[in-house]
Order: C-alpha cells, then structure tokens, then sequence
C-alpha cells in the first residue's frame, strides 16, 4: 500500500462521521422538508456512479491499445464501484421519489439510462467472471460502448422534459446547502479512491501470485 | 479496395447462406414464434393493447436478431474460418462492415415477414406509411447489428458465448429498441405527429453513428490476439 493510503483512510472515516452532522445542520428545503436530505447521498453517489464508469472507459481503452495490464485492473476495479455507487443511487433516488413524486420508480429517460449503464456495469463482471480466458479484451470493449452512455444519462435531464431535477440545480444551491453537498461529494470520491486503489492492489497481488506459480512450475 | 472486401465478405455470407437457408429459415421461424406468444399473452377478446404492436415487432427483432448474429458466427468458428478471415490481407474495419451488412440484409429479410404478421395480428396498421417504417426499421436495425456483430465477434472465442451475447447485447442496445419502439408506435397513432418521428428517427441515427464508430475503431485491436 502506498504511504497516504493508511492517513488518507482516515481522513475518509472523520468525513463519513462529520458528513451526518452537516447534513442535520442544513436547512430544510421548502416544498419537500426532511426527505429532501436523502439528495446530500443521492447526488454525490450518482456523481461517483458517473465518474466511475468513465474511469473504467477510460482505462478500458487504454488497455485495448496499450496493452499495459495495470490499466485493465483499474478497469475492473473502477467496473466493481459502478455497481456499488451504482446501488446506492438507484436505491436512493426511489426513497427519495416515492416523497417527491409518489411513485418509486417513473420509466423517465435519466431514470431508464442510468439503470442501463449500472446493467452495462453488471454485464461487465458477469463477463470478467464468466468469460474464459482472453475476456479482459472483451470486457474492455463492452466498457468502452457503456462509458458513451455516460453523457447521454449527464445530459438527457437537460433535453427532455421529465420531473427529474436537471444540471442546473447545483449551482443555484445557496452555501447552507451547497456545502454540505460538496462535502458528502467530497467523501464520496475519497472512498471511491480509496476502493479503487484497494481492489487494484488486490488484482496485482493476483498476478504477481500467478506469476510466482508458473515460476515455480517451469 | 474498402469496398471491394465488403462486397467479398458480403458476397461469401450471402453465397453460404443462400445455399442452405439455415439461418434464415431458423431465425424466420423463431421470430413467428415470439410473435404468437405475445399474441397469445396480450390479445384479450380480439383486441390488442394499444402501441403493443411496435413493441412486440422489436423484441421479436432483437430476440431473432440475437440468435442470427450467435448463429452467423459460430459458422465462422467451425473450421476455423475467421481465423482465415482475419489473416486475410484486408483492412479489419472493411470485414466487419462486410459482416454488419450481412447482418443487416438478413433481418430485413425477417422484418418483410414479420411486419405484415405483427400487422395482421394485432391489427396494427403499420402500412399506414410504410416509407417511414422502412427507415425506421432501416436505423434501428443498423444499431442493434453494429453492436451485435462486434460483440459476437469477439465472443466466438469464449467459452460461454452462448449466454454472454444476450447478457452483453441488450443493455447497450436498449436506447435503439426504446427509439424503435417509439418512433413505431409514434406512426401507430391516426395523425402522424411529424415532430416525435423526427426526434425519434434523429436519436437512432445519433445512435447508430456512435455504435458504428466505436465498432469500427474498436474492431481492429478487438479481433488481435
């Protein structure tokens, strides 16, 4: 492990015990009173959610035409936390509607486009478990087509008309609000970073395992 | 010389095709079937659900669609013939647009069948406007081929390539069958509402330009082992 995982892990603990203060301490908003509270992890998640499955086009392809297996265990990696925030958006974001909208789940376009993408996240481990040997080619073209999916599910709110909030909600917060936001946004990504430098390392134990094996073999 | 390998390609799968029919007859066959079992699932006294029509047209065509593209392909794995394909001295993206079109050309071919067979059943009347279907099913086609034959292609390796083609295809393809489906449904209506045909059309051709791109970059280092 690197030298700023250890301090770093702690500073994400301290966050993740400041974060419910903040949160309490913001006002309630107007029309939707305490449930609207469930954005301050919503948001921030989705962001992460989004942000994950770039990271893993990304390295995607720069395996597909480097080659370089480092970023192929960034991809997966970064696959695995697609899921997770992934999980935690789309059970959020219903919590949140059945107050907001009074329906858990509305068949609305960024609604439909970001249960794809954690689908695409989905399919993508299915196929790293399950795939057989030369899969991680494959996986990474699969991430490659989910990863165009990610502007499409960031600006389909702003194009269609439907009730979910759109982009221009977040600058307009005022600082009592913004701030928390930022905050639990804040956290979010350090424990993205963390996991992801976590699940990484444990691939390249993996392989240097594997290594040692053949080694040993030959 | 691009063109030139697309039509060799092209020419090849629709030469072996032609000469056993296999799976156009079997991926014929297995649409009808979808067809009658939604029939069977959602017609209630002689009445369809209203828009049922567009969408069980374009989940026969997906499921047909999946099975063609499975079956297309393990033909190039038996005797190793994509192997040979691909040691060919020709351009990759020229094999697989050669591979697409093929594709294409065959679930067009299913789609002359089942149109008319979703139209009388559910008493759809989709040749109400049948140049606007045709492009339709035209784009929509296109996208959910760009993404199958690239990902079957890479699958003819795999061990569970079987099962991992439906749980790869779908996901990605949903926007295409939920454009599809709309725009179908959208010419179902008595008045044509021009303006969510062209915003549904626009969004295919969006769509089809990205899968086919990626497809066409991703090709090459995708087919190198």
């Amino acid at each position: 492990m690197p030298k700023w995982f250890v301090p770093a892990a702690v500073v994400c603990g301290l966050m993740f015990a400041a974060a419910p203060i903040l949160i309490a301490n913001a006002p309630y908003e107007s029309t939707m009173g305490l449930v609207q509270k469930i954005f301050y992890v919503h948001l921030p998640s989705a962001l992460i959610f989004l942000l994950a499955a770039v990271v893993c086009g990304v390295a995607s392809v720069r395996f597909l035409f480097g080659g370089n297996p480092r970023h192929d265990r960034i991809a997966w990696a970064a696959a695995e936390l697609v899921v997770l925030f992934g999980i935690i958006t789309l059970v959020t974001g219903p919590l949140w509607a059945r107050k907001a909208w009074g329906v858990w789940w509305q068949w609305d376009v960024r609604l439909t486009a970001s249960l794809m993408g954690w689908m695409v996240a989905v399919a993508y481990l299915l196929l790293r478990k399950y795939g057989g040997p030369g899969s991680d080619k494959l996986a990474a073209g699969l991430a490659l087509f989910g990863m165009a999916n990610v502007p499409f599910i960031y600006i389909s709110v702003n194009y269609w008309r439907t009730i979910h909030p759109t982009t221009n909600v977040l600058p307009t917060l005022p600082v009592s609000m913004g701030l928390p936001v930022w905050f639990t946004f804040a956290t979010f990504f350090l424990l993205f970073i963390l996991l992801l430098r976590m699940r990484v390392r444990l691939e390249e134990q993996r392989a240097r395992l594997d290594a040692l094996y053949l080694s040993v073999d030959a | 010389m691009f063109a030139r390998v697309v039509w060799l390609v092209l020419r090849k799968d629709l030469t072996v095709e032609v000469r056993s029919l296999e799976i156009a007859y079997t991926t014929l066959f297995f649409a009808v079937s979808c067809v009658l079992v939604f029939a069977f699932a959602l017609v209630r006294e002689g009445r369809a659900p209203e828009d049922g029509a567009a969408g069980i047209l374009w989940i026969s065509i997906a499921f047909a669609g999946t099975l063609a593209l499975g079956r297309a392909f393990e033909r190039e794995r038996q005797s190793e013939t994509l192997r040979a394909l691909l040691l060919a001295p020709a351009a990759r993206p020229a094999i697989y647009v050669g591979k697409l079109l093929g594709i294409v050309a065959l679930l067009g071919a299913c789609e002359m069948v089942l149109v008319p067979l979703v139209a009388l059943l559910f008493q759809a009347p989709l040749f109400a406007h049948p140049v606007w279907l045709a492009i339709i099913l035209l784009a929509g086609t296109i996208g959910f081929a760009a993404v199958g034959t690239l990902f079957a292609a890479m699958l003819v390796r795999a061990r569970t390539r079987d099962v991992l083609l439906p749980v790869l295809l779908y996901p990605i393809t949903v926007p295409v069958i939920i454009a599809g489906v709309r725009a179908t449904a959208t010419l179902l209506q008595p008045e044509l509402d021009m303006d969510s045909i062209r915003f549904w059309l626009a969004l295919l051709g969006c769509f089809d330009v990205v899968f086919v791109t990626l497809a066409l970059w991703t090709f090459e280092p995708l087919m190198t082992d």
